[in-house]
């Protein structure tokens, strides 16, 4: 079996882009300081989570330069909207929140799963496990799921959640986030992060936030204020692109 | 590379208010023959299952044929596979269970023509408490000889191969995941 792209033979209609010349056959290494360490002693729940032994060597096979293709047939109508899921709509500060999902080449990832979920407004997650005793919201489920269009771009319209406290040390809190996850186009592209507001004045208290050690790195996790995308009259908007791991520069291993 | 890729951060104990789905389990269509069930527990360092984790699988078809569009090699023809699992609930109890065909041999790394990959499963495995995913693979202990001649297995240490291997049971597969201590899954760099 060769590892090379196969061209597709269907008489399928031409598409504004070609998707197997758009899927590279390598993608860079993980970069050891590009993500935060699983052995972080300020998260403490990291402590009998994390792997002590060395990490072995896995060459980028067509297992891991290939991935799970889920996206029109995984969102609903209204999917992308947290506000029109239930007869009313829930408390909070409505909020839109879109942006793009780009490899590190600035190449948009088009129809690609962008899957969202959060606390409502209250800082409480729909969640049995969720004991922090502030109210349900019967209007808000706080999960989202959309697909990137053409240039990468995704949009959710949402409403802002509250920052909560959490078990970690004393008078911990969480700075109010929205989780995030990517499925990509490789299996080595999959991404979890979440996403922060600007200017929260929890983040220097927050283990996890800070668990990304760098600086700069840590503000790619922080949302911009739009005034552009703002709707008069209806809700503010954040922007917040994802960038995932793009083209290696050596051919399949 | 023009940017830096987006840092990762944990999925949080309350993941599955967002992500499981009801066929989220299923790799493969409920008909499809061949099908079983691979399922385990993921332990922690002292020994306890995980309650809270998640755990997504990618693979390829009997053919060793992906349900990736155009596919590397061309892609599966198998009806109705997706190649994909997830498996994380919330009310966790540290058990997960995927259910799915036994892969095919792939292409190996190196030049076109090098030896093939023993039948395997990519793992990414999720929790509270972890900032970033960590990868494991799923081998067949029942694969001996493709076992014997995979180029991955052979650069894991020998004495850490075992822990890989998914061994036959009654209805499947059984495949622990231990994400520290001494029986601690080899986990890999990507």
């Amino acid at each position: 079996m060769s590892p090379t792209v196969t061209e597709p033979t269907t008489s399928s209609p031409p598409r504004l882009w070609d998707r197997a010349a758009d899927t590279p056959t390598s993608y860079v290494r993980e970069d050891e300081g590009a993500h935060p360490p699983l052995d972080y002693a300020p998260y403490k729940s990291t402590r009998l989570r994390h792997p002590t032994q060395p990490l072995v060597y896995l060459p980028q096979t067509v297992t891991e330069i290939t991935g799970p293709q889920l996206a029109g047939e995984r969102v609903g109508e209204l999917d992308h909207d947290l506000t029109r899921q239930h007869e009313g709509e829930p408390i909070g500060e409505r909020l839109i929140v879109g942006g793009r999902v780009l490899d590190t080449e600035g190449k948009p990832l088009r129809d690609t799963l962008v899957e969202i979920w959060q606390a409502n407004a209250a800082g409480r997650y729909r969640h049995r496990w969720d004991r922090w005793p502030a109210p349900l919201d019967p209007n808000f489920s706080g999960a989202g799921r959309c697909v990137t269009d053409d240039e990468g771009r995704y949009r959710f319209v949402t409403i802002k959640p509250g920052p909560y406290p959490w078990g970690n040390h004393h008078n911990a809190w969480r700075p109010a986030h929205i989780h995030f996850s990517l499925l990509g186009r490789a299996f080595v592209q999959r991404l979890v992060t979440q996403m922060y507001f600007p200017g929260d004045p929890l983040f220097p208290y927050d283990p996890i936030f800070n668990s990304v050690r760098d600086e700069t790195a840590r503000e790619r996790l922080v949302a911009s204020f739009s005034i552009h995308a703002t709707q008069p009259n209806w809700a503010a908007a954040y922007e917040f692109d994802l960038y995932l791991r793009g083209p290696g520069a050596t051919p399949i291993e | 590379m023009i940017f830096a890729t987006t840092p990762s951060q944990t999925v949080g104990p309350y993941f599955a208010i967002g992500l499981p789905w009801p066929d989220g389990p299923s790799a493969v269509s409920d008909g499809t023959s061949g099908r079983v069930r691979i399922a385990g527990v993921v332990y922690d360092g002292a020994g306890e299952p995980v309650p809270d984790h998640l755990i997504e699988t990618w693979q390829a078809d009997p053919e060793g044929r992906f349900a990736d569009l155009w596919g590397h090699g061309g892609p599966s023809r198998l009806e109705g596979f997706r190649g994909f699992a997830r498996s994380g609930y919330e009310d966790g109890d540290g058990s997960f269970e995927i259910f799915t065909v036994k892969p095919g041999p792939v292409a190996g790394p190196g030049p076109p023509g090098a030896s093939p990959q023993a039948p395997h499963i990519d793992v990414s495995v999720f929790a509270r408490g972890m900032l970033h995913r960590v990868v494991t693979r799923i081998y067949f202990a029942d694969e001996p000889q493709a076992n014997a001649a995979d180029p991955v297995l052979a650069s894991v240490p020998a004495d850490r191969r075992q822990t890989l291997l998914a061994e036959r049971v009654a209805d499947g597969y059984r495949f622990d995941i231990h994400l520290q201590g001494p029986r601690e899954t080899v986990f890999f760099a990507i």
